[in-house]
């Protein structure tokens, strides 16, 4: 019986805040939210250089052959930092294609994800709520034809992996014929999304893109949650950090209890369900007849706790935290994202429920 | 990660289970005994076998084992898969003999532990009182030294079982001169006497658990002290510190969701089970995440104290989510029962599913979680100022 991390994992943990406590301080996370230009190239390569482009690809690809746990406990750490970023569709195009790629595919692009030569990204939204490879109406083949919405880094990205009809993936290369990327006015300026049309884009399909789909869906759910998870608990210890230095009435307004409450509440919310995407990652890796429900499970759930916990963090804060220059703003509109992003909690909860049989 | 056992660890379950395949059910003349009999024959043979009463040394009726929370885990969860009575539950065997092992005098030990655990004598906790609740240390029943014996005058409240019980354990303000804390003594007296009135306290789910308890020169030798004089708080605040039970409660928690269930997938709405209904589904998911986070917090906590480390502040909040998600489930079968939620709580049929009169009860009884033993609003003190670090009221007063 061992449910707690080894020390190698706890090490890696550690690397990330180290690095994003140097490389990404509150104001470099500040500037990029403010820029026009969302993509910063110098904090990524920092993140690649560390191997965190493609944890989860084993090392004959390039990559550091470790497994979804070690994945989401940097999107933990990253989602802590609030570090803005293309983390996300990045290591989800990685595990697509190391999925559902044939060797060649694989040999072609994962080596490059991994070092960086190639930023990737998914393109799974279609609006209207439908994000499930199940759900995806857009024709595959040898060309893509159509639009895709909510692409993260969509107008970075050099290589995207599409989702189409009947759960397939293809990819398509940035400067492809017919291939225009529009960013979108996205709440969360640390990851920003765009629109991808497609007009007779050539595209290659993945060999084995049906039988990945749903994997890679799920593979994000649970680094969804793990990034909620560390984004509620960093907000936490704000609104803790700031209810213990600010005075009113002559006393640290967190001896109030009706604060001091607020924040219990938010704690017990929040700390006892960090073995949600634990387990939800280890299921994924071991317990592989579970893993579907329990990545839904814990996303629903974690995104649910980090949206009511940036609300309440506002709150906590008073003014100050209704401010644009406050960083829970951008806690709270990771948030959003982590929320709507793959799927709003009521969606994977009604999969939960039906994954039950009930 | 690893949710396995090792193979030390298997080893040592299989011994639990042949122990239980050879034990119990009980056999023959044995097996016509009544249940409390059977029970009490098992443990004393699970005792001798190493089973139970572990942290307990072997000259007070225990078996002395060296704490091992992996393995104590192991014995809760294959007596339970067994159906077979594990540790004698109740406030002396939890409470009043961790207690005595920290803090008893030598005769206190040989002459209360070992009848104790076995169930031969039945204990109550006087602590609680009309005016002190929350504020436990404000009491105000008196025990004054008259001779050899303690003579006690006062009143405690919601003593549970106090109208079973044989002895109580009490505290008592005996230095009256000396401050709010260190004016309270422990005491142990009987409950056989004729100083002590017990009346019982009816609840609102219409059963009367616990009672008030009136003393009027009530009495107890004067040995019967745990610990010096005015030292009572800090001998009340002693906790078991070995193979406390990380995930019982979650343990718990997860059983009532699978019952929450099976009720929602029996109960019909509009002429369906309840369970196809979208907003039941959506809730019962939704209460699912805090099951399943609080069975995960479980393990992690069980992990870290096998490996002797400190589960940090997360431990203060195990009560709390469980209060929390007895409400939520109490709310949601309240949802689910309909028309049955008309009908008060107990074993009445009214035509509809069997047990739908036990969970109205449930409904009732989830908010004695929330008030006893520490209420809610206490436990987020305790969370906000001992796991966050934020400061106390500075209106209130400690002392």
């Amino acid at each position: 019986m061992n449910f707690d991390l080894s020390d190698e994992q706890e090490l890696l943990q550690e690397t990330v805040r180290q690095f994003a406590a140097n490389e990404c301080p509150p104001n470099r996370v500040r500037a990029i939210f403010d820029a026009e230009e969302g993509h910063d190239t110098e904090l990524w390569k920092g993140l690649v250089e560390l191997g965190l482009g493609a944890i989860a690809v084993p090392d004959e690809f390039g990559g550091a052959g470790q497994e979804l746990l070690e994945q989401a406990l940097v999107a933990e750490a990253l989602g802590a930092a609030a570090l803005p970023g293309p983390f996300l569709g990045h290591s989800l195009a990685g595990l697509a294609i190391l999925w559902g790629g044939s060797d060649t595919q694989k040999k072609t692009w994962l080596p490059k994800l991994a070092n960086g030569e190639l930023l990737g990204t998914v393109a799974f939204a279609e609006g209207d709520e439908r994000w499930q490879p199940n759900e995806w109406a857009l024709e595959g083949g040898t060309t893509l034809s159509g639009v895709k919405s909510a692409t993260p880094f969509g107008a970075h990205a050099d290589l995207v992996v599409v989702g189409t009809a009947g759960g397939e993936l293809a990819v398509v290369e940035r400067g492809a014929r017919g291939f225009a990327a529009q960013p979108l006015p996205g709440v969360d300026r640390t990851r920003r999304i765009a629109e991808l049309r497609f007009e007779n884009t050539p595209c290659e399909s993945l060999q084995n893109g049906r039988g990945a789909s749903a994997r890679v869906r799920d593979a994000g759910l649970v680094l969804l949650a793990a990034d909620a998870f560390g984004g509620a608990q960093r907000l936490l210890e704000m609104s803790v950090e700031y209810a213990k230095t600010r005075q009113q009435f002559g006393v640290t307004i967190g001896s109030f209890q009706g604060l001091k409450h607020q924040l219990a509440n938010l704690a017990v919310e929040i700390e006892p369900a960090r073995g949600l995407y634990w387990y939800a990652a280890h299921a994924f890796d071991h317990v592989r007849e579970e893993s579907e429900r329990t990545a839904a499970l814990a996303k629903a759930h974690l995104t649910h706790v980090y949206m009511q916990a940036a609300r309440d963090s506002v709150e906590a804060h008073g003014g100050i935290g209704f401010t644009w220059e406050c960083d829970v703003q951008i806690y709270f509109k990771r948030a959003m994202f982590d929320r709507a992003f793959l799927g709003t909690p009521a969606t994977h909860r009604e999969r939960a429920a039906a994954l039950a049989g009930w | 990660m690893d949710l396995s056992y090792s193979a030390e660890y298997e080893a040592f379950r299989a011994e639990v289970k042949a122990f239980l395949a050879g034990h119990w059910p009980l056999r023959g003349d044995e097996a016509k005994l009544p249940g409390e009999k059977r029970a009490t024959l098992l443990r004393e043979r699970a005792i001798a076998a190493g089973f139970l009463a572990r942290r307990i040394p072997k000259k007070y009726g225990g078996s002395e084992q060296s704490a091992d929370v992996l393995k104590a885990q192991i014995i809760r969860d294959e007596f339970a898969r067994a159906r077979a009575p594990g540790e004698m539950a109740g406030i002396g065997p939890s409470m009043l003999v961790p207690t005595l092992l920290e803090k008893g005098s030598e005769w206190q030990k040989e002459k209360f532990i070992a009848p104790t655990i076995r169930g031969d004598i039945i204990w109550c906790q006087g602590y609680s009182e009309p005016g002190s609740g929350s504020d436990l240390a404000s009491l105000k029943t008196k025990a004054q030294l008259v001779g050899d014996e303690w003579v006690i005058n006062g009143q405690k409240i919601w003593t549970s079982g106090a109208h079973r019980a044989d002895y109580m354990f009490c505290l008592c303000r005996t230095e009256p001169e000396a401050q709010k804390h260190g004016g309270i003594s422990y005491l142990l007296l009987s409950m056989k006497q004729p100083g002590i009135e017990v009346r019982p306290l009816r609840q609102m789910t219409g059963a009367a658990d616990f009672n008030e308890v009136f003393f009027t020169d009530a009495r107890t030798p004067k040995d019967w002290i745990v610990g010096k004089r005015g030292e009572g708080w800090l001998v009340s605040r002693t906790t078991l510190k070995h193979e406390r039970n990380m995930i019982g409660d979650a343990q718990n928690a997860l059983a009532t969701f699978e019952a929450l269930v099976a009720l929602a997938k029996r109960a019909l709405k509009d002429g369906k089970p309840a369970i196809q209904d979208a907003s039941i589904r959506q809730r019962l998911v939704q209460l699912e995440g805090y099951v399943r986070a609080h069975q995960y917090s479980g393990y992690r906590q069980l992990t870290k104290a096998a490996k002797a480390q400190d589960p940090g502040r997360v431990q203060l909040m195990n009560k709390l989510t469980s209060t929390n998600i007895g409400q939520e489930v109490a709310k949601l079968a309240l949802d689910i029962l309909g028309d049955d939620g008309l009908y008060e709580p107990g074993e009445r049929q009214l035509g509809g599913p069997r047990d739908n009169a036990q969970w109205v009860g449930q409904f009732m009884w989830s908010l004695g979680s929330a008030v006893a033993g520490g209420t809610a609003n206490i436990q987020r003190n305790v969370i906000g100022e001992r796991g966050l670090g934020l400061p106390r009221d500075a209106a209130v007063q400690r002392s």
